[in-house]
């Protein structure tokens, strides 16, 4: 093991290239571009052996990158906002064909007004496209989990696209220490790829046309392997333990001081290491409270969420997107875990940092303090003209 | 049989539907039989027909059997009764009839 100081896209770079996929399709787009530019370092220099496809779009990258998987090799791509957007239709193909391709997005807002700056709009935008979703908050988490989507994609419970999603820059283009593991170790963590069905040698055809009468049954099949999928990501976070001894959390939430926290703050990528900071300091202070960093967005651990949050009494959701003309998504969310749950905690939400606007230690310990005495839910903005 | 193990891990029962929808049984679109929607019906009249086989040739799908280089009657199974047999028949063998149940 060799801990160096790495940019984050270094560090999912030096993943990708332990974890040995034989082809990567793939577009440049900001924030997502220093990840294909390692990767083509390392295949340039002779250090991976890997063919790399540069498309003309990032909707021939995810169309070429089924292709690959199709023939029974292990795939990889990397995209962003506009290239994620672009892709969309073809998401759904890669999971209706049950297809086990890895890609990272680093998170960007979407246009208009143009904007190449953080927000998670475009990956809550692909939230219905059956892809596993899991978000990171450090360059450590992104080169481990970008590990453990390999195994999860390609677990045969599950087969189906994972998607690891690192914040734009705020992430992406920050330098942090990071343990870079051995080939050997990761060898052992994640096996040869084992296709369940290929192209390449028995006759077959894939992606055919579904008639109404067993179309369904396709669709129910896909929900069940993301609901079976919890357990999975589970399994493979506490091996991922063993081997290389750090995990988060479950897998799929990542606790903070939670245990007897009474307002618990949740949030999704680089945003929980500013709320570290806040819980500590209000700790001292001697308030209640904590944070559950959510890892997993699809498939959506409720279950886990409401045991973890069994002693809150108040709930903040902070929400790097909004779906218009409704909520946060992952408040949307939180409120529907918790309507059959017993405990009733108030659930606050808060909208922040679209398009790279600042979330700041301040606007935490104010959410914080608001939800403190608050005696009905809040909804806010958190943006000043 | 990978895909039956899996089929029944994720199903959680026997299903007929694989995973993904892959078809590894090559050949079995026979058995969706696509004439059902014709409208007018092609009608091959024996005596006029000279086994010229350009209608064989013409037929976009593969309504028209054949054997030893001579064309047999229609099969309706598949034919969608698009009249291009009709047309290109240089003999007037071909009869197109409204389909009437």
């Amino acid at each position: 093991m060799v801990k160096k100081v790495t940019e984050a896209s270094q560090a999912v770079a030096e993943a990708v290239k332990l974890c040995r996929p034989k082809v990567i399709p793939v577009y440049p787009i900001t924030p997502q571009t220093h990840i294909p530019e390692r990767i083509s370092d390392f295949v340039d220099n002779g250090e991976f052996d890997c063919e790399m496809i540069y498309v003309e779009s990032e909707h021939s990258a995810i169309s070429a990158a089924i292709g690959s998987s199709a023939s029974g090799v292990r795939t990889y791509t990397a995209t962003a906002s506009q290239g994620l957007a672009l892709m969309h239709e073809i998401l759904h193909v890669v999971s209706g064909m049950r297809l086990p391709i890895v890609m990272n997005v680093a998170n960007r807002a979407l246009s208009a007004p143009i904007n190449i700056w953080n927000d998670h709009q475009d990956s809550m935008n692909a939230r219905d496209t059956s892809w596993i979703q899991l978000y990171v908050e450090s360059a450590q988490e992104a080169l481990d989990t970008t590990i453990m989507a390999f195994r999860i994609a390609e677990d045969h419970d599950v087969l189906l696209p994972v998607m690891v999603c690192l914040d734009g820059f705020t992430l992406s283009h920050v330098y942090e220490p990071v343990d870079v593991p051995e080939q050997k170790t990761v060898d052992k963590y994640l096996p040869k790829f084992k296709p369940a069905f290929s192209l390449d040698g028995k006759t077959s055809t894939m992606g055919p046309i579904g008639y109404p009468g067993d179309f369904m049954g396709f669709k129910k099949q896909q929900h069940e392997a993301m609901l079976a999928s919890l357990d999975v990501i589970k399994k493979a976070n506490a091996e991922f333990k063993k081997v290389f001894k750090r995990s988060y959390g479950d897998g799929l939430i990542e606790p903070y001081r939670l245990d007897d926290a009474e307002h618990v703050f949740v949030g999704a990528g680089t945003i929980c290491g500013t709320a570290r900071t806040v819980i500590d300091k209000l700790r001292n202070e001697g308030h209640k409270v904590g944070m559950l960093k959510l890892k997993a967005f699809r498939p959506f651990p409720e279950d886990a969420i409401v045991k973890a949050c069994k002693a809150a009494k108040s709930i903040i959701v902070f929400d790097r997107s909004v779906s218009f003309g409704f909520k946060g998504p992952i408040f949307a969310e939180f409120e529907s875990a918790f309507y059959e749950a017993s405990q009733k905690p108030l659930l606050h939400s808060f909208i922040a940092g679209l398009g790279g606007y600042d979330v700041t230690l301040d606007h935490i310990e104010d959410a914080f303090r608001s939800a403190m005495t608050a005696d009905k839910p809040i909804s806010r903005w958190l943006y000043k003209e | 049989m990978v895909i039956k193990k899996i089929k029944k891990k994720i199903a959680g029962k026997k299903s007929r539907l694989s995973v993904g929808a892959v078809i590894q049984d090559p050949g079995n679109s026979v058995e969706n039989k696509t004439g059902g929607w014709r409208a007018l019906r092609p009608v091959w009249n024996k005596d006029k027909c000279t086994q010229c086989m350009l209608c064989w040739m013409y037929c976009p799908d593969g309504a028209i059997p054949q054997k030893n280089g001579k064309r047999l009657d229609f099969n309706y199974d598949y034919c969608k009764g698009c009249g291009i047999c009709a047309r290109e028949c240089p003999f007037q063998a071909i009869e197109m009839k409204k389909e009437e149940k």
